[in-house]
Order: C-alpha cells, then structure tokens, then sequence
C-alpha cells in the first residue's frame, strides 16, 4: 500500500482525451503497481467517461493508454484494442451481475472466456468467492443476493480475470448506509491484496479517502487537484474540495502575515507568506457575536443567510464581504438567537486559519 | 391488449369511482361484441354430435399435421434469419438502417397474396432466382411443401423481427459491455449474454411467428397452390371444405380457433401484461 517512489515505471501510464459534444475530458493518469488512486469529483464531471475511455468501452480522441507497458490506444496511430483484449476489470455502479447466471457462474465467466476450462473457471470462482466470504452463496442468483453480497460477486468477477488494472465505478454508492460501512471495510481488505494498479471513480469523498493512496480531483473535465488525503482534506485548491472536506476556502493576495482577500477583508494568519494564496479554516473555527467584539484583527460584519441542523450544531451560512459558513453550538445559538437577514460580527482566530501558496505546491 | 385489464392490476381501488361515458361505452361493448360473436357463432353452430368423427377424418389430419409441420419449419427458419437480422437492426448503426426498418415490416401491411405473386416472380420457374435454383440444385419451390413453408416464413417473420429487435432495445447494454470487460467478444456476448437476456421476447416472438404462420393463407394459395397432402394446409382446407361440406369448415375452423386461444393463453403471463 506504501505509495512507490516517483521514479519507478507506473502501470497504468495514460492521457485520456475525450470529446462529447460540448464536453471535454482532458486527463493525465498515473498509477503505479499496488497503488489505489480515486478519481474524485462532482456529476458530470467526466469520471465514469474517464472509467470508460480505461477499460476500453470508450474511444480515445487524443492522448494514449498504455498499460504494463503495453500500448491500448494510440489514437493518433489509429491504435485501440477493444475492451474483450484488455488486461482490465471492472466493477459496475450498479454491478451488471447476469441475471441468468449464478453467482458462481457470473465470476466463471471472465476465466471461461480466458481459455480456461469450465472446471478450472469454476473452481477459480469459487475460490474468489470463498475470498470474499460468500462460499455459501456460490448458486443463488443475482435476484437473490443482498446488495453488499452483490457487490462482492461484483468484486469477485472483476479480480476473476486477474487484471492488471482494476476499474471500480462508485463500488459503494447502492448500498445503504450501515452495509456501505462493513462493505467499505471489506473492499480496502480487498483492494490492498490486489498486486495490480486501482482506479476507484467516486464522488463520495469519504470513499475515496478511506480506500485511496492518492486522490485525483476532477471538475469539468480537468485535474484540479491531486494528492494524499491529508494535502486534500487540509489544503482544498477549488470550492468543490472545501465543500467536500468541510473547509471555507478564500483566495487573496499575502503580505507577511496579513492575507488581503478580493472583497476587501483582510485576515492575519500564522503562516508567513507573500504572494497569492488560498486561505482555509473550518466552519467550527467561525465565532459571531450580536456586536462588535473587542478583538482587533480578523473581525468582519455578515449577514445571516441560511439557517440547517449540522450534527449537533446549527450551520450558518453568512453573506457580506465574505461567504463563509459557522458553525454554532447550541449553547452559542442559544445566546445569539440567530435569524436570517441578522447582522452579526464574524472572528476567526488567526491560529486556524491555514494559508498556502495557489502555485502548485 | 385490455386496457380494463391493466387498471385492475394498477389501481383496484380507484375503479370503483370511475364512471365511464356512456358515448365510450355503447362503441366500446358494440365493438366486444363484434369481435366475440362471430367466434361465438362458430362455436355455437358446430356439429358438436358429428365432431370426433369429423375429425379423424384423414383429410383433416393430414392438413392438421401439414399445417404443423410447415408453420414449425418456417418458425424456425425465422429464427434462424430473423433474430440476426433483429440484432442487426438494432445494435448496428449503419446507413440506411431505417430504411432496411421499414422494408422489414413490409409484409405486414402487405395483402399476402400479393405477398405469394412477388415469391412467384422470384423463386418461380421462369423467376429472377428460381431457373437458377432449379438448374444449381434442382430445388423448385412453387407449388410444394418447400414453398408453403417460404410463403409461410415470407409473412411471419415481421413479427418474430419486430418481437426481437423490440426485445433488444429494452435489454440493457451495459450487460453486453460488463461481458466484454470479461473477455467475451461480440458472438460470445451474444450467445452467452443478450440472448439469454433477452429469451422472453424471443418466445414470445417465436409463437406469435407460429401463429401467423399457422394461419397463413393468401401468400400460400398463391405461391403454393391448394394440393392436398402437400401445399393443402388448415385454412387452404377450410377454404375448399366450405364449398362443399359447411360443417367440416366449421370443425376445421374450430381446430384453428382452439390452437390460437391456447397460444393467447400460453403467452398472456408473458406479454399480454406486460405494461
């Protein structure tokens, strides 16, 4: 699971390059032997089209494929081997199990179609499904199976053909909640065995940290971050991320410690820094108070916008000079009595709030 | 299809409220009953008495078994050459695929025996393919059990096509992209994969095929002529007994009537109520 040195050869070495009317998919990918990457980002962005372009199901316009070496599609030499003669499995959003074969046969079916025997596909089956502890379940059908057990015949067919690049389309998406918790637990088991390279598409950012070594962020077609999931969860680079992991997120122009944000505001910050930077803190570091409070530095007037229950607390969402979300306990809401169209006072402490350069870090 | 039908399985509680317009009613039970009494009236007027014996007359089993064997032949030269050509028309997107669409179902609409002068312009003696096939293999199709089964398959195989390729359309395609991530190329997908999912609207498009095959009798007539024990099927042969002898017709015609009441049966789980 250790993340390989930079150095070595990836396994999976593509730029997929998809064009759909108006869209555009535009995408470097590296992933490395035992590594599990998570494509994150939000609908639409072009994650599942990326997934196609991989296993083969979607052409390529531009850019290449190659895989241990090999080369899948070369678009600019008329190149592109179809999906059947790729070294790649892949796991479905919503499974695609064969509603006519048994679960047994529907992890056979990859093997037979390798050459192997109908005896050998069998017992290679079995022996997958007995992996993920459905040894029990070999001849019911699809029809039959609960969703995590689904998704584990689903697992189990795809890693059947022992591919050198594993593709997972939202592998927990249509599950519920308390089997997405022992299924996600289950799958990391999984994906850790596995020797060959992982691609996991998801829009889930709880999934994609959980089960990724590296997370690649896309919107709109584009990379627009990618890194571990301590760099994502604490330095977002787009709103999308800090909506994701919980952060407001500004951008503005350092001085030192003063962070001059477009809108006029200026906050002070612990980290020294000149230049263009972002600035994040999390909702829970927002203080309001009904006036002006003593503290100097870091205070701003806002207007009380939308009002929700967040967990325990109420999660205020301010407008003004800058769009922020606060987080109130219910002591603090208590005392505040906030109301939407309310003028309240906003403090940050500077010492939660994390600055760093917009330039690639 | 009954449209009363489906709203007894949709909604049986709300029915009880609805009224029903008395300008809807009066055409809607006029037009049951136009459809019914005639059936109705074959049954009544048979000579129920005179039937078992009427029936093992040899003339009526040999149409009877003909009839049988030609319409399963003719099925299954449907199968063979209409599911393919389903599949064609609706996985491959080639030019002029609508076109090849609307001459699919040409025999549908068209009146059969101009269905049978058209198989007589080609596959007769003096026609664009039939010299050829008489000269090449000595097969002569006009006016033999061959060319009832032609006739038959030539009328028939519209509905097993538009049955199938209707089938294909509403299966799924990611099962056949699932398949071919699994290593199945496009022949194995489809004998391992969409045909199996697809086997309902086969079966059903396969008896409705047999029926209409069965039933068959303008194309046939005409292409095939009226030979008894030979191109003479069930309604060549009620055709002729109703020139001579009105209660055989009415025996024979009740045959018909029987074998297309159990194939409705047969096939209303499957297709009569799917919504």
């Amino acid at each position: 699971m250790t993340p390989p040195t930079e150095r070595s050869t990836p396994l999976l070495d593509a730029h997929l390059v998809v064009d759909r009317g108006a869209f555009r998919l535009d995408l470097p990918l590296r992933v490395h032997a035992g590594e599990v990457v998570a494509l994150l980002g939000p609908n639409g962005a072009g994650k599942t089209t990326a997934l196609r372009a991989l296993a083969g199901l979607q052409p390529l316009a531009a850019g290449h494929l190659t895989l241990a070496g090999r080369v899948f599609d070369r678009p600019d030499r008329r190149l592109h081997v179809p999906p059947e003669r790729r070294p790649v499995g892949v796991v479905f959003q919503d499974y695609l199990l064969f509603p006519h074969l048994s679960a047994l046969d529907n992890v056979a079916f990859g093997p037979r179609r390798h050459g192997l025997s109908r005896r050998a596909a069998r017992e290679r089956a079995a022996r997958r499904l007995a992996q993920v502890g459905l040894a029990g379940q070999l001849d019911r059908r699809p029809r039959h199976l609960s969703g995590g057990q689904a998704q584990r015949v689903a697992l189990a067919r795809a890693l059947a053909v022992e591919p050198v690049l594993l593709l997972l389309d939202e592998p927990l998406a249509a599950l519920d909640a308390r089997t997405r918790l022992d299924t996600r637990a289950e799958l990391h088991r999984q994906l850790a065995d596995h020797p060959g390279a992982t691609l996991l598409v998801t829009h889930d950012p709880l999934d994609a940290l959980v089960l990724a070594d590296r997370l690649v962020v896309v919107e709109d077609g584009r990379v627009v971050q990618t890194g571990d999931a301590t760099t994502i969860t604490t330095r977002p680079r787009t709103d999308y991320v800090a909506r994701l992991v919980g952060l407001n997120l500004h951008r503005g122009h350092a001085d030192g410690h003063a962070v001059r944000i477009a809108a006029g505001v200026a906050l002070t910050v612990g980290d020294d820094l000149h230049g263009e930077v972002f600035v994040a803190f999390p909702p829970s570091a927002v203080a309001l108070h009904p006036g002006r409070p003593d503290a100097v530095a870091n205070t701003w007037p806002a207007t009380v916008g939308g009002i929700q229950r967040h967990g325990d607390n109420l999660r205020i969402d301010l407008t003004g000079p800058l769009r922020v979300a606060a987080d109130l306990s219910p002591a603090a809401a208590a005392r505040l009595h906030p109301v939407p169209g309310q003028t309240v006072w906003a403090e940050v402490r500077p010492s939660d709030i994390r600055a760093y350069p917009t330039g690639n870090s | 299809m009954h449209p009363g039908q489906q709203v007894a399985v949709g909604s049986p509680g709300r029915r009880q409220r609805q009224r029903v317009p008395l300008p809807l009613l009066l055409p809607a039970v006029a037009g049951l009953l136009f459809l019914v009494l005639p059936l109705a009236g074959l049954v009544i007027r048979a000579p129920w008495s005179s039937l078992p014996q009427r029936l093992a007359e040899p003339g009526v089993l040999t149409a009877l078994r003909l009839s049988v064997q030609t319409a399963t032949v003719a099925t299954l030269l449907c199968l063979a050459l209409g599911v393919p050509l389903a599949w064609l028309l609706a996985r491959v997107d080639f030019p002029g695929r609508r076109l090849v669409r609307a001459l699919v179902t040409v025999p549908l609409v068209l009146p059969p025996v101009v269905g049978g002068v058209a198989l007589l312009l080609v596959f007769g003696r003096g026609g664009l393919l039939g010299g050829w096939l008489d000269a090449t293999f000595g097969v002569t199709l006009p006016f033999t059990t061959p060319g009832v089964v032609a006739a038959e398959a030539f009328v028939a195989m519209p509905f097993l096509v538009i049955a199938v390729e209707g089938a294909l359309r509403g299966a799924d395609v990611r099962y056949e992209e699932a398949a071919a991530t699994l290593g199945a190329g496009r022949w194995t997908t489809f004998t391992h994969v969409t045909l199996p999912l697809i086997a309902p609207g086969v079966v059903a498009g396969t008896v409705l095929c047999w029926a209409r095959a069965l039933g068959e009798f303008g194309a046939t007539i005409t292409f095939a002529g009226n030979y008894p024990g030979r191109t003479q099927t069930m309604p060549l042969a009620v055709y002729l007994a109703l020139e001579t002898d009105l209660d055989t017709a009415i025996v024979l015609s009740l045959v018909l009537l029987a074998v297309s009441v159990t194939i409705l049966v047969a096939l209303r789980d499957r297709w009569l109520t799917r919504p």
